[in-house]
């Protein structure tokens, strides 16, 4: 009788392969890939989805999403996938990229790939840092924040101030869908796994270029606890950058 | 078939065209820039994938993208770009996907000039980017050589999941010929295993030029090696001018070759027994043919329009059987044959001198 009434409410999403992350303890990454997995499955797009992985700690991404993949050089990602899209614009293509790789070194390659439209999905993890070499600063790093290459804190007059790259991108014309977001409370992972939705529905829309920065966590380079590293994102990063829909197209008004 | 006037840069979009072209991404830049628009101008209008991208570095990453889903794909550029270029092509060689590139050479280093040269040889020819790999270079010396070259290219690149470059200089994109255009092809497309298309109805796959484990990445470049001793082995080219009876040979490629090419049949008339090797694949370089090369005759000759790159490779294949002279010039200025001529003529006395 009971069975009945079961309804399965959570479960292992599909485009998730089993098994686990490399993260470290208390890393965001690993919520963020499951929200788009839970998002490819969700819109039935796994087949005909090709993801193009970033150089940071996220590079080994293809390992967990079950989708085709290409492993793109440091901040090449937007141009890498836009070779793909054009020539294959029916497939869903997505980037996955880090701050250091989206807002230093592939700068240009983002900024243009949102002048021109490009249909593309991308998610872009912001935890401040260059977590895969082991904590120099970011692009993102905030003012005062210690790196190992910032070690008496990131002073704005030597190292210059931190790129807000939601706000800079909202900007452009070719820019559908820019949101921020973060994962430090179950109620903001909701948000996310919903903005991630609508910024994969632009692009099944053909509706140009889609983005949702989520602010996320590295406990190990930010030398705190996985807890303490949740209340980092809330109370320091917050109010720098401040989470929102940035980006609402006239094409898009009906998705979101 | 009829011949046709073309110029050096369209003749080489339009053959890339009827070889079956699908997609181009690329970045203006003087002499190579005809190619580019020609293909602007065709692409666009027939709904093909043509992108003008914001820079060379991005240029190299979206050909990248584009062959990775088995897409026919070229980019075009000129040196500075090629520089630029060098990083893409280090991750294409990394994870084998087939790229044809266009490099129409100028004058370096840093911004050099805009005039014609062939002082890309180092960077085309020894890998150029980090890591053990050499893209297959070829080096055209007239346009319909271009235009035939070029036809060749992807089926080249694709042959060897590899990088074919087409390396001419300024001279050759410039230059307008009559030539015959080889004809338009059909492609038929079929799934080859290894191009991402999304994993319907199959494991995914994963195009990546990463191997973590250090055994791993060793036996990767291992089978890069076993690909450049297959290449070296079938892909060989080059041409023989008046070399059956020689005794001193010019060594030279592409509009360097044209002007020695003068200069021999002028040697010939002042009954200096001279002929012409040109090596037509920079990469794999004829080798072997130099060196029987270097057995037959007394002194060779090099003439390039740099300061002596391609000079270093014929001495790896004579191995001081014979004297070696060197004739180049940079900058700009193309060697006629009343320069190489002397240069020829100096060999012989060189020859008397040694005896
Ligand atoms: C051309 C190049 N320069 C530098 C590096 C070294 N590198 C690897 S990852 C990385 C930064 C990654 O930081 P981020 O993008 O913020 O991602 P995270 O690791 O924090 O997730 C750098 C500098 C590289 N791989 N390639």
């Amino acid at each position: 009788m009971l069975n009945e009434h079961m309804q399965t409410v959570f479960d292992y999403p599909d485009a998730l392969t089993p098994g686990v992350t490399h993260y470290c303890p208390g890393c965001t990454h690993g919520i963020i890939h499951r929200l788009i997995a839970e998002t490819i499955d969700e819109l039935g797009i796994r087949e005909k989805t090709i993801g193009v992985a970033p150089v940071g700690c996220s590079v080994f991404i293809y390992n967990y999403l079950d989708t085709d993949f290409a492993e793109a050089a440091h901040g090449r990602a937007p141009a890498m996938a836009t070779g793909i899209k054009r020539t294959l614009p029916d497939r869903i293509v997505f980037t996955y990229q880090g701050d250091g790789d989206l807002a230093a070194i592939g700068t240009a390659e983002i900024i243009h790939a949102a002048a021109r439209g490009e249909n593309l999905t991308v998610i872009f993890a912001n935890n401040a840092i260059y977590g895969m070499t082991g904590g120099q600063m970011a692009p993102t790093t905030l003012p005062g924040m210690r790196t190992t290459s910032s070690p008496s804190g990131r002073d704005v007059e030597v190292q210059g101030w931190p790129l807000k790259m939601s706000e800079l991108l909202a900007q452009m014309p070719g820019a559908s869908y820019i949101a921020r977001r973060s994962v430090h409370d179950p109620g903001n992972i909701n948000k996310t796994k919903k903005a991630i939705k609508t910024a994969f529905q632009v692009q099944l829309h053909q509706a140009g270029f889609a983005m949702v920065e989520v602010l996320s966590s590295c406990p190990t380079n930010w030398n705190v606890s996985p807890k303490d590293a949740l209340t980092f994102i809330k109370e320091q990063m917050l109010p720098y950058y401040p989470l929102g829909d940035y980006k609402i197209g006239d094409a898009i008004k009906t998705l979101v | 078939m009829t011949k046709e006037l073309w110029k050096g840069n369209e003749a080489l979009a339009e053959a890339a065209l009827r070889a079956g072209l699908e997609a181009y991404f690329g970045y203006p830049i003087t002499p190579q820039t005809e190619l580019l628009e020609y293909l602007a101008k065709k692409m666009l209008a027939t709904g093909r994938a043509f992108v003008q991208a914001e820079s060379e570095v991005a240029a190299i990453n979206m050909v990248y993208g584009a062959a990775s889903t088995g897409a026919r794909v070229m980019s075009s550029s000129s040196s500075p770009g090629m520089s630029l270029m060098q990083e893409g092509l280090s991750y294409i060689a990394g994870s084998q996907v087939p790229v044809v590139l266009v490099d129409i050479m100028r004058g370096g280093p840093g911004l050099g000039n805009i005039a014609p040269s062939q002082s890309d040889y180092f960077q085309l020819t020894k890998g150029g980017g980090h890591g053990d790999y050499r893209p297959i270079v070829l080096a055209p010396a007239s346009v319909q050589e271009a235009a035939d070259l070029m036809y060749g290219a992807f089926d080249l690149a694709d042959k060897y999941r590899y990088i074919v470059i087409i390396a001419a200089d300024g001279n050759i994109g410039q230059m307008m010929e009559p030539i015959e255009m080889p004809p338009q092809r059909r492609l038929e497309k079929k799934d080859r295993g290894w191009e991402l298309t999304g994993a319907a109805g199959r494991p995914h796959r994963l195009i990546s030029s990463i191997y973590l484990q250090s055994e791993a990445l060793h036996q990767f470049n291992m089978h890069l090696q076993a690909k450049h001793r297959q290449i070296e082995q079938n892909e060989v080219r080059y041409e023989e001018y008046l070399l059956d009876d020689a005794e001193y040979a010019v060594v030279a490629f592409g509009s360097a070759a044209r002007a020695a090419h003068s200069a021999v049949r002028w040697a010939r008339a002042k009954n200096i027994r001279a002929g012409l090797f040109r090596p037509i694949s920079l990469y794999p370089f004829p080798h072997a043919q130099l060196t029987a090369l270097a057995q037959r005759v007394r002194a060779l000759l090099v003439v390039e329009m740099n300061t002596g790159q391609m000079l270093e490779d014929v001495r790896l294949a004579v191995a001081e059987r014979v004297p070696i002279q060197f004739y180049g010039v940079t900058g700009g200025l193309v060697p006629f044959a009343d320069d190489v001529l002397p240069e020829i003529e100096k060999l012989t006395r060189l020859d008397n001198g040694a005896s």
